[in-house]
């Protein structure tokens, strides 16, 4: 099992200030594996996953993406063209069409050629369900065509990992669908994923394990129905009866 | 800090909407209307106004020389130093705050002096400290020590202005762009600069039609500027009224001019999104 995994974090501390963020967090992630983090606001369910591509830096432990471990000497550019990441706020670039967002790192740090790139788009879009917005710019479009314009941006890296930092929380109820349809998609082909959410449908339907943080700690994990119907922990217990 | 310019859907309708349609109107009416006032002067009544505009013509030339490649380096220079003032490198941020805050503090008119007359003196006394005679015999070139001044001097206001755009584009910009494996550099560069550029356009359009009138600050260490031109035409002639009228409509000329410049390359800018 652990030489397949694809994410290894060991032990993982991160400060911010006197903030003890992450308190020694240890998992493995598997090859193909999705996997759902929960958790109340500031327990570092966030800086977890940006940890994984190193958006943040984290103070002590070890992260190894791949093979290749997070340490300062480690060209984190080539790290990150393998990992994805959609952000809460989608962060499409707004003075760019949506056909160029997904051109413009395919080109510039892929080197692919204009006609190659395009073709990855096209395919990207069409799987997005919105080929047809490929010349619109992302303020025309509404938030859920937005976040998967985000989605398809990133895959269009071939990236191995996908991180998902919260993302249906920023958008209108009735978008948020759309956004978990493409994921359930991605889940199904494969994908391995990490995706903070509190979204309970798509951690049942497509995670294979669930893990709880709190105050910087994982506190518990495991199979998602299970954990959601049958709670280990009193602190998990409490969360889910506010969400649920 | 939470400008967010092109995020909502209707970011760009306001540029298209009758009231900035009626602005560039009345904009072009007014140039219309100082060139029409300028080519009656200089038509019904040659004696002294076409005397005048043919006395300071080579001026005329000498300050859109001087303006426009001062502006052209400082955008370079500004666009360093507003870097400079954003870096994680405290010595290079301490460098560019210095720069900016001690450039800021000290008048223009002082630093073109200071260009003009003092920095060849210290060439020249450093030659002869080291005994070497190109330098001991340094001449300065005028025009050259104008466009340093100029440069150095709004380079450093233009920092700020790209320092204030470059912040004023979401952090979420750039994560974006370095989570797809993008350097820091390419990240500004295709993502966080093209963005800025937008929002700085019409600061940056003030500036180059203050730097068009500062220009005539040259006409005080000896370069035969519009407004030196004009000086010397009054000084033979002795016709004050007509003279500074002449130059003040040929300031105003250009100066509308670029103002109008500024506002078509923001307007295509914007509208090309």
């Amino acid at each position: 099992m652990a030489d397949n995994s694809i994410i290894h974090i060991e032990d993982v501390h991160k400060y911010f200030g006197k903030i003890h963020a992450l308190q020694g967090i240890s998992l493995d992630v598997q090859r193909g594996e999705v996997v759902v983090i929960i958790g109340p606001s500031g327990s570092g369910k966030s800086t977890l996953l940006r940890c994984i591509n190193r958006l943040e830096e984290f103070d002590a432990g070890k992260i190894v993406v791949d093979g290749i471990p997070l340490d300062t000497a480690v060209n984190i550019n080539a790290v990150r063209t393998e990992v994805g990441m959609v952000f809460q706020q989608f962060n499409l670039f707004p003075h760019l069409s949506v056909m160029d967002n997904l051109l413009l790192a395919q080109q510039i740090v892929r080197k692919r050629s204009k006609a190659e790139a395009r073709e990855t788009a096209d395919r990207l879009l069409l799987k997005v369900g919105i080929p047809e917005k490929a010349d619109c710019f992302p303020g025309q479009l509404s938030g859920g065509q937005q976040q998967r314009v985000a989605i398809a941006r990133a895959l269009a890296m071939n990236p191995k990992i996908m991180l998902f930092d919260e993302p249906t929380s920023a958008l209108d109820p009735e978008m948020i669908q759309e956004v978990l349809d493409v994921m359930l998609d991605l889940a199904r082909e494969g994908m391995t994923m990490v995706v903070v959410s509190h979204e309970m449908g798509f951690a049942r339907a497509a995670a294979d394990r669930a893990i709880l943080m709190d105050a910087g700690q994982i506190v518990e994990e495991g199979k998602p129905t299970e954990m959601f119907t049958n709670p280990k922990q009193e602190r998990t217990k409490l969360f889910l009866s506010k969400i649920l | 800090m939470e400008t967010r310019p092109f995020s909502s859907p209707d970011a760009r309708k306001p540029l298209g909407s009758r009231g900035m349609l009626g602005k560039i109107d009345s904009g072009w009416a007014l140039v219309a209307a100082v060139v029409l006032i300028t080519f009656l002067l200089v038509t019904l009544k040659p004696d002294p106004y076409m005397r005048i505009l043919n006395a300071v013509k080579d001026g005329i030339w000498v300050t859109l020389k001087i303006t426009l490649i001062s502006f052209v380096l400082v955008l370079f220079v500004g666009l360093i130093g507003g870097l400079g003032r954003i870096s994680k490198n405290g010595v290079i941020r301490g460098i560019a705050t210095v720069y900016v805050e001690v450039v800021r503090g000290i008048p223009l008119l002082v630093q073109l002096m200071y260009w003009y007359f003092a920095f060849p003196a210290v060439i020249r006394d450093l030659g002869a400290w080291l005994n070497i005679a190109s330098l001991a015999s340094y001449r300065t070139n005028a025009e050259v020590m104008a466009i340093l001044g100029f440069t150095f001097c709004y380079g450093a206001y233009m920092s700020e202005i790209y320092r204030a755009g470059i912040q004023s584009i979401t952090k979420g910009q750039m994560e974006a762009a370095r989570s797809l494996g993008m350097t820091y550099v390419q990240g500004m560069r295709y993502v966080v600069i093209p963005q800025a550029i937008r929002v700085i356009l019409p600061p940056v359009g003030n500036e180059l039609v203050t730097l068009l009138k500062d220009s005539s600050l040259v006409s005080a260490v000896s370069l035969p500027d519009l407004t030196r031109r004009g000086r010397e035409w009054n000084a033979t002639n002795f016709r004050p009224i007509e003279t500074y009228t002449m130059i003040a409509l040929v300031y105003l000329i250009m100066t509308l001019l670029a103002a109008r410049l500024a506002v078509w390359i923001e307007k295509k800018t914007a509208l090309e999104k």
